[in-house]
């Protein structure tokens, strides 16, 4: 390989104004492959249509279902166009084609949008600490593979916060050509998009993977830490009696800088930082003192609280009328991102004292300020002399106000505020119940919430419904007092090397990754009951961002927080918060360190293999009950094309398409057996690749089902088929129909179903299948060259 | 209003469900068609009115025109309590994508339906799933039966109240007997 960003030069003799100088030697950037004796693996750094063969055959399995959210095209000046039905745009693109190329820009926007949080992150903290600050991530616990999603796909593994630019060089430049072909007259193939679409995923994952490592080595959040602390999160956690500031985003530096100037003014204990979102997880991180109030959902009812004297955004997640409504409870608000201005006067080069007055005095509803230090300092001082003034205003009603509110609610034939509730809740009713003096029906609505506000739009009226939701709920809201256990960062290479055995093998059942926003169909509880039932089947459940959260601001029937009942090991019965968004490589990471660690299997630029293993070998499901952004999107997206099934929740089958295998035709599910080359059927494991459930007990079930894989030993598969046949039949009441599918041979059968279970398939006409060392990929098969050759 | 999308936001595009505006087009849908199906959805709890169960009447409507029922998600578990109609379950997204497969052999082996008729799915996912087969099912004619107009099927109730919804329901079950 040769250097991407290496410039090289020798001037025997430069002579200018300045100086003269004899043998001048100039190097910029270095030479790849210089500091890492591992040999190249056949793809570092692969550009689009590398990894084509690789998704090609993914895709051959696990076709698109194309559900377009929009017949017609919008996207040049000869539409717009009608693609219903096998119609063509005037560019030649049929429906399916132009979702497939929505998917794609969504994942590239999910994906720009962390590879830019990581810019803006990496550029800080090389300010602040200098480009040879170390990346350590946990090594002092014995992380020695750092970066395997970088290792597996840029080649190199990054040492200093200096090396992390030359990754972001690659990804970014790799989302600019990804983000090409979506223009008009360019990809015209809907499966060379969805290949594309995996490419965006994969680039994703380097640039989280880039955006922790640089904040875990630089503020020293915890390293690979099973016992990270837990800390408080929920309304109900917040000290209203001092100044509150509210940090909403993603990118962590002004939280951090608000901590510190906190700290060394004394403050420490004078105000409240808390959050809301991925920036409020990496400020616990960063300080466990600090609190979150909720997910991304919690941000309208927060700041319509008043509770918040001060507002601070990063990026990501944001609301983008939080200016409008912070402006209602007079709270300025300070915005921090070149991404997110919020139409601000830009303040940075100003005294603190002059916008802290500005701020104080109202003459400003905000200000926009880039360096994080003097939003520290400004966003303390303000919040520390606003809020004896602002007593917290807050635009909730208390429920005279609501009752006398409701009661002008026209109560329209055709229920607006049900209509435009993406849960479909029953606004009307709730507000008729209310008008009569009972709240309940109103407060009812407060767990399935998605805090979205647009019944309020909707309301002919203009009633504040979503207020009068949260003003109804002020109890729950109060109670709201649980804890979640700080992101711990990296997988250690000791747990891998604990776990590898045992999941490859199919003894531990499973490894659940809980992630993604809060779009819920009925409420958090959901993704708590789904983390909980299968921690307590002993499956490692892994977590991140909103939906850690979630898991956090629930009790089980015991009254029983999770964290504080389920270790934050990575092992069978661990519950472990990786932390936020851009942690999620973490748990993509645990997957490929099991085939570094447990297999000795080569990482460097050896995508392709290490997916294979993955596909084949590690029942690794993630689940995104809530997911919304199109982070979210390209999140999942680099999940399937290392061969991990994903599910969403009902809202999910709004990403315009599914990845579905079809159990019922069986040529789909052959696999190599690399001992001997031969073609073997392996049944639909995973039989998804990209799934939206209708219920959390569809997820459940499915979710049981997508963590078999063809390599399961015998024994695993039993424990995996019990658990599938328990959660089938305590939620179904009907036995499975496609045991015959998953069966292999008599030992796949769990002893207590056994009887049951052979009269099933006994009547199937099922036949044993032996249990191959399974994989897709033909140059992997250990036969002679011969027998290769004709495969 | 009555025929608009329910949910404001999903608009649809050029090609709209007809509106049901007697039940007697349901009728003459199914006994016109060669091989139907029903597809139900775990929201059917939410039309039960009083004593009345819409399971039940999903039971005896597929009963009565002898078409198969699939419930999706873990709406079986209803299905098996009340009746020993056979029932089929599948996800939602499953059923979808084997009706949109010329090739697919039924769930009895016996070919590819031309009529499937939905209720009970959420609305917005079952927005999305008509939507596919819109697009992708050229052969098969869909029907909402849910009480809300949905857009991409090829026939849709307008939005109606439940009362409705049942009085309708009633009428197909008369109809289909006294034809």
């Amino acid at each position: 390989m040769t250097s991407r960003k290496s410039i090289h030069f020798k001037l025997d003799k430069l002579k200018s104004n300045l100086a003269e100088i004899d043998g001048l030697e100039v190097s910029i950037g270095k030479i790849m492959g210089e500091e890492w004796e591992e040999p190249f693996g056949p793809t570092p750094c692969p550009s689009l249509a590398t990894l084509r063969e690789w998704d090609l055959k993914l895709l051959k399995r696990y076709k698109p279902f194309y559900l377009p959210y929009c017949d017609v095209c919008c996207l040049c000046t000869m539409g717009k166009c009608d693609l219903t039905a096998g119609k063509r745009g005037a560019c030649g693109l049929d429906i399916c084609t132009q979702q497939s190329r929505i998917v794609l820009l969504a994942c590239c926007i999910g994906a720009a949008t962390h590879i830019g949080h990581a810019r803006h992150l990496v550029e800080h903290l090389i300010e602040k600490y200098g480009r040879d600050s170390p990346i350590d991530i946990g090594k002092s616990v014995g992380v020695d593979i750092q970066a395997p999603v970088t290792r597996l796909v840029y080649g190199e593994k990054p040492e200093t916060l200096g090396d992390l630019e030359e990754v972001l060089d690659y990804v970014e430049n790799q989302v600019t050509q990804l983000l090409a072909s979506t223009a008009t007259g360019q990809e015209g193939d809907k499966i060379d998009f969805e290949s594309k679409v995996f490419h965006a995923g994969m680039i994703d994952q380097v640039g989280m993977e880039v955006a922790d490592m640089a904040q875990i080595s630089a503020y020293g959040f915890p390293k690979a830490d099973p016992e990270a602390p837990l800390v408080e999160i929920g309304m109900g956690v917040i000290d209203t009696k001092k100044p509150v500031i509210l940090v909403i985003g993603h990118n962590v530096p002004p939280s951090v800088e608000i901590i510190d100037y906190m700290g060394e003014a004394g403050l420490s204990d004078s105000v409240e930082v808390a959050g809301i979102c991925c920036t409020s997880i990496d400020a616990t991180r960063y300080n466990p003192r600090a609190k979150i109030v909720g997910p991304i959902s919690w941000q309208l009812r927060f700041i319509r609280s008043g509770i918040a004297d001060v507002i601070v955004v990063d990026e990501q997640c944001i609301r983008t009328d939080v200016l409008i409504e912070a402006k209602r409870t007079m709270t300025p608000v300070i915005a921090t991102a070149e991404k997110n201005c919020l139409g601000l006067t830009n303040r940075t080069r100003d005294p603190a004292d002059e916008i802290v007055a500005d701020l104080v005095e109202g003459r400003a509803l905000g200000a926009l300020i880039f360096d994080p230090e003097k939003v520290g300092e400004v966003a303390v001082r303000t919040a520390m002399l606003l809020a004896p003034k602002r007593m917290k205003f807050k635009v909730i009603p208390e429920a005279k106000e609501i009752v006398e509110g409701a009661g002008k609610c026209a109560q329209c034939r055709f229920t607006p505020c049900m209509r435009a509730c993406p849960n479909n809740l029953p606004i009307r009713e709730a507000m008729e119940q209310a008008a009569q003096g009972d709240l309940e029906g109103l407060s009812n609505l407060y767990e399935a919430c998605i805090g979205c506000g647009r019944c309020e739009s909707a309301c002919t009226n203009e009633l504040p419904i979503h207020s009068y939701i949260i003003g109804a709920s002020e109890k729950r809201i109060r109670e709201e007092r649980f804890k979640i256990r700080a992101g711990r960062g990296a997988i250690q290479d000791v747990e891998i090397r604990r776990v590898g055995g045992p999941i490859v093998l199919g003894e531990i059942p499973g490894v659940i990754a809980l992630v993604g926003c809060a779009n819920y169909p009925k409420g958090g509880n959901e993704v708590a009951e789904i983390a909980g039932e299968f921690a307590k089947r002993r499956y490692i459940v892994t977590t991140s961002g909103c939906s850690a959260m979630s898991i956090g601001m629930y009790r089980d029937e015991d009254g029983r927080n999770l964290y504080e009942v389920y270790p934050g090991g990575f092992d069978a019965g661990g519950i472990v918060n990786v932390g936020s968004c851009v942690s999620n490589p973490h748990i993509a990471g645990a997957a490929i360190k099991i085939a570094s660690i447990f297999a000795k299997r080569k990482l460097r630029g050896n995508y392709e293999e290490i997916a294979d293993y993955i596909h084949n070998r590690v029942g690794a499901v993630g689940i995104a009950w809530g997911a919304i952004t199109q982070k979210a999107a390209s999140i999942a997206s680099g999940f399937w094309r290392l061969g991990v099934p994903v599910i969403v929740g009902p809202h999910g089958s709004k990403y315009r398409r599914m990845l579905l295998g079809r159990k019922d035709r069986k040529e789909d599910w052959y696999v190599y057996d690399a001992r001997t080359g031969d073609k073997v059927f392996v049944g639909p494991c995973p039989e998804h690749l990209f799934y939206a459930a209708e219920t959390k007990e569809e997820a459940m079930v499915m979710a049981a089902k997508l963590c078999m894989r063809p390599n399961d030993t015998p024994k695993g598969r039993m424990i995996k088929l019990a658990h599938y046949i328990d959660l089938h039949k305590r939620f179904y009441k009907v036995m499975p129909d496609d045991l015959h599918l998953l069966v292999r041979t008599e030992a796949d059968l769990p002893i207590t179903m056994k009887d049951e279970v052979m009269k099933i398939l006994a009547k199937k006409g099922w036949k044993g299948n032996v249990i191959p060392d399974p994989t897709l990929l033909p140059r992997l098969v250990h036969v002679k060259e011969g027998k290769r050759d004709e495969q | 209003m009555s025929n608009e999308p329910w949910q404001m936001g999903e608009i649809a595009g050029p090609k709209k469900a007809l509106i049901i505006t007697k039940p007697s087009v349901v009728v003459g849908m199914v006994k016109k068609a060669k091989r139907a199906l029903m597809v139900v959805g775990h929201e059917i709890s939410k039309y039960d009115l009083g004593e009345e169960s819409a399971i039940d009447y999903m039971i005896r409507i597929a009963e009565t025109f002898k078409i198969p029922i699939v419930a999706t998600a873990h709406t079986v578990s209803e299905f098996v309590k009340r009746s020993c109609y056979p029932i089929w379950w599948m996800s939602a997204l499953d059923i979808a994508n084997r009706l949109q497969d010329p090739e697919w052999e039924g769930l009895d082996g016996k070919g590819q339906y031309d009529l499937a008729l939905f209720i009970g799915i959420p609305y917005y996912m079952e927005w999305t799933i008509l939507s596919g087969l819109k697009h992708s099912a050229p052969n098969l004619k869909t029907i909402s039966l849910d009480r809300y107009y949905q857009p991409h099927a090829t026939w849709s109730f307008p939005n109606i109240k439940i009362d409705e919804w049942f009085t309708h329901m009633k009428e197909i079950l008369g109809q289909i007997v006294e034809k």
